[in-house]
Formats: C-alpha cells, structure tokens, sequence
C-alpha cells in the first residue's frame, strides 16, 4: 500500500515544471510536495488563501493563523503571498494555476472525475474540488487504479456522483499514466515492471495505445 | 480615543441578531472565526437561523457550539466533514444543508457585497450542484447561474480595527473574513486590537470601514488548531 502510494507520488512529481503555480489537494497529491527539486521555483497554492506554501513548521513556528486547506499548520516561503477566499478562486477559476494534482475516487474514459461523494455515507462536502477541476490549466489525477474489493476505479462511466465532466487531462496510478485528448483516454506509459496485459486486466475503461509504447 | 463603531460588549454588538435570521459568518475552519461573537450567539439563545460559512466548526467549538444548541435550521457551507453533530442532525432531517463548491461561495458572497444579483460559472456544471440552475453557453462552453447572498447580519473576525471600522487580517485567517465583511446589512467585526484612527496605514487596509457598522474588542482567544502538524526533526 505505502508502495503504491510512493509510485504514484513519484510518477506525479515529474508533472510539475520549473516556474509553476500548483495547487496540491487533500490527502495523497499532498506528498507530492515534499519531492519537488529543490532548484525548482514552484508556488503551491493553498484556497484557503495562501500562494507559496512553506515546510510544516518546528515547534517554536506554530502559528494558528497560518494552516493549508487540510487545516494543517504550515510555514511560508519568501516571496509568499496572503488573499482572500474570492481571490484565491479568481486566480483558480481565472485560469492562472498552472496544475491541481488531485486524489480520485473514480476516473471515467471520457475524463470525468468523481472524488467527493460516496452515496448512502455522510456527504463531507466538496470543498473547492469542483472549482479547481474547471480552473486550473492541467487537472492531474493521482488514485490506485482498483479499489480494496479488486475492481477497477479507472471506469467506463463513473457510478459515483461527479465532480466535474471531462476535466480530467491526465490519470496517474501505480500501473500507468494515462492522458485525456479530443481522441478519447490514452495509456502513454506503463510503470515500472507493469505489463500492458495487467493495465488492460484491471480496467474497466476503454483507451488507446500509445504508438511510441507499440 | 474617539469610539466611533466601537461598541463595548459582544452582547451590545449582536442584540438585535433575532431568531430566523440569516447570518454570514467568516472563517476556514476553525482558523479566523469570530469567536466571541459565536459564543455570544450561543448564550443569547436565538434559533432557526441560517448560517452561511465555509464550515461549520467542530462539535464543541466555533458553529458547532450553535449546532449542538439546536439554534441552526439551514447551513449553507462548501465542507462540514469535521462535525459528528452535523451528520446526526442532517441525516434526522433537523438540519437543512445546501453544499456549495468553495469557490462559487466565495463569489456568491462577494457578489451579493458588490450588487450584482448573479453569476454564471462553470463550478458544479454537469453534477448535483447543477440540478434546477440556468444554464447558458459563452464561447462554447457551459455555465450555470449562482445567486449572491446577503446576510441579515455578518459576522466576521479581524486581527486590528480601529474605530471607523477600516479592518487588517493576518495570514491565512484572512480567508472568507473581507468578502463576508461585504456580504451583511449589519456587519460585526470583532478583532484582537483596537488602534486609533490614522495609525493604520491606508496602503494596509484590507476591509475599508465602510463596509463595518461595528466593531467589537474580543477577549481570550483560544485559535483552536485543527491539525497540529510540525517539521520531522
């Protein structure tokens, strides 16, 4: 399990060029932070309302005034930037993050994403998913691709209430990447050791072959 | 010093919130709530009111004080996931909930401050946010219209004021505290410190005054922590 989740953490990093502004969310996209290059100039975006998110602080740092989006404490970075809620959103939706890694709980073949609703189980609310999945220029999704019964989560339409509608560009799981185009869900990669057998066994979705892995 | 909005308890500041009113409230989680003024809520009783905030606190602090005190009818909010006494009252049909993605409540509020009675956005099109909203297409893309909101009453939390009401957040407790500061007929600001007038510079104000018809000095401040979390040494 902590393998898996390292793999795909591993895979995602690469996705995250010098000079970005990226939005990490919730959970597993968060520990993609922790591997960026150090060289990197990146600025993590927290929608809370924070553009240049720092290391979690030593003790004598705390500050209660100073969380991400998972309400966890954190530190700033130089050069670091305070807004607004409304604010945070106008960059979002405005088309200026130029990446959101985000977990999954279903991706479909036509790039839709589920990731915020189970139903019959208590609805948690969708914080600022569904803003971020039509905001940010590249929407990545990071997720294992089947679930603890077995069954694939990469699907052909999404049983799970959607957050958003053909906004996914690119699927991370710890058997390949996919990406999203205009010609419908593509396998680009296989992770290490993976066979293409495997991929095609334990998802449900329909995809095309890359010609350059042929 | 001059008083000016300046009232001199939080039971002067909210005596005319009634029951049955709608109250916007900010904060983003527990970090940058109007404590005092929730507290204040809780003592005075008032109930049946709808309350539109990020979140709704945890089970023993914030909007979960008003929670457990069954004073909520209706809560309008992007994310509860942190509140046991929510799902109770949800699932019991005694809480009415509208969920509404983070960013479209953002707007909504800011919006509802600014005039404008609606916005179309592409949040939430094609999922259960979308159900029973306008839709329209700009340059082949779809929509769906979201309605502003005004509050009764807004509440929100500022680390300095001073006695025109001109307010100065500090880091992330900043957060939804300016756009809900807009968002109210009557809007509280209760703060950490009081300053006189002419000693904020006017380059620094982040709210101007006259969005704030009172400000309150607030007391005790416990800025409760959600997630503690520190470096590996």
């Amino acid at each position: 399990m902590a393998d898996t989740r390292t793999k795909i953490v591993q895979r995602a990093v690469k996705e995250i060029q010098d000079g970005m502004n990226v939005n990490l969310g919730i959970g597993m996209p968060t520990l993609v932070a922790n591997m960026i290059p150090q060289e990197y100039n990146v600025l993590l975006q927290s929608e809370n309302g924070l553009l240049g998110i720092g290391p979690y602080p030593r003790e004598d740092e705390v500050d209660p005034d100073l969380i991400n989006a998972g309400k966890e404490t954190i530190t700033t970075i130089p050069g670091a930037a305070f807004f607004d809620s409304a604010e945070s959103f106008a960059m979002i939706r405005g088309g200026h993050i130029d990446l959101a890694i985000l977990g999954g709980m279903e991706v479909s073949e036509q790039g839709d994403l589920a990731n915020w609703m189970i139903p019959g189980k208590m609805v948690k609310g969708m914080g600022g998913a569904m803003d971020l999945v039509h905001g940010a220029k590249r929407i990545v999704v990071v997720m294992e691709h089947v679930n603890k019964h077995g069954e694939s989560k990469v699907k052909k339409a999404c049983t799970l209430p959607l957050t958003g509608q053909r906004v996914v560009d690119c699927l991370i799981t710890e058997l390949a990447v996919f990406e999203f185009t205009s010609e419908g869900m593509v396998l680009t990669e296989l992770q290490e050791g993976v066979t293409l057998e495997e991929v095609v066994r334990q998802t449900e979705a329909t995809f095309t072959i890359d010609p350059a892995l042929q | 010093m001059k008083k000016g909005k300046v009232v001199s308890s939080i039971t002067e500041a909210i005596h005319d919130i009634q029951d049955g009113a709608t109250l916007v409230v900010g904060g983003f989680g527990l970090c940058g709530i109007p404590e005092n003024l929730i507290v204040g809520l809780q003592e005075k009783g008032v109930t049946n009111l709808t309350v539109v905030s990020n979140n709704c606190g945890v089970d023993d602090w914030g909007l979960g004080l008003l929670l457990a005190n069954r004073q909520i009818k209706k809560m309008v909010a992007s994310y509860v996931g942190e509140n046991k006494l929510f799902e109770q009252q949800f699932l019991s049909g005694e809480l009415e909930v509208e969920l509404v993605p983070q960013g479209t409540l953002a707007e909504r509020l800011r919006a509802g401050g600014a005039g404008i009675p609606a916005f179309y956005t592409a949040s939430g099109v094609g999922t259960l946010v979308a159900e029973g909203k306008e839709q329209k297409e700009f340059d082949g893309r779809t929509y769906i219209m979201e309605r502003g909101i005004v509050g009764d009453f807004a509440l929100v939390k500022a680390w300095k004021a001073d006695p025109l009401g001109n307010l100065v957040f500090r880091k992330t407790a900043r957060n939804f505290n300016p756009v809900v500061a807009t968002a109210g007929k009557i809007t509280i600001a209760e703060v950490e410190e009081i300053v006189g007038i002419g000693e904020l510079d006017p380059d620094e104000i982040h709210t101007p005054g006259v969005y704030v018809q009172r400000v309150i000095q607030g007391s005790h401040y416990q800025k409760r922590i959600e997630r503690l979390t520190v470096a590996k040494q």
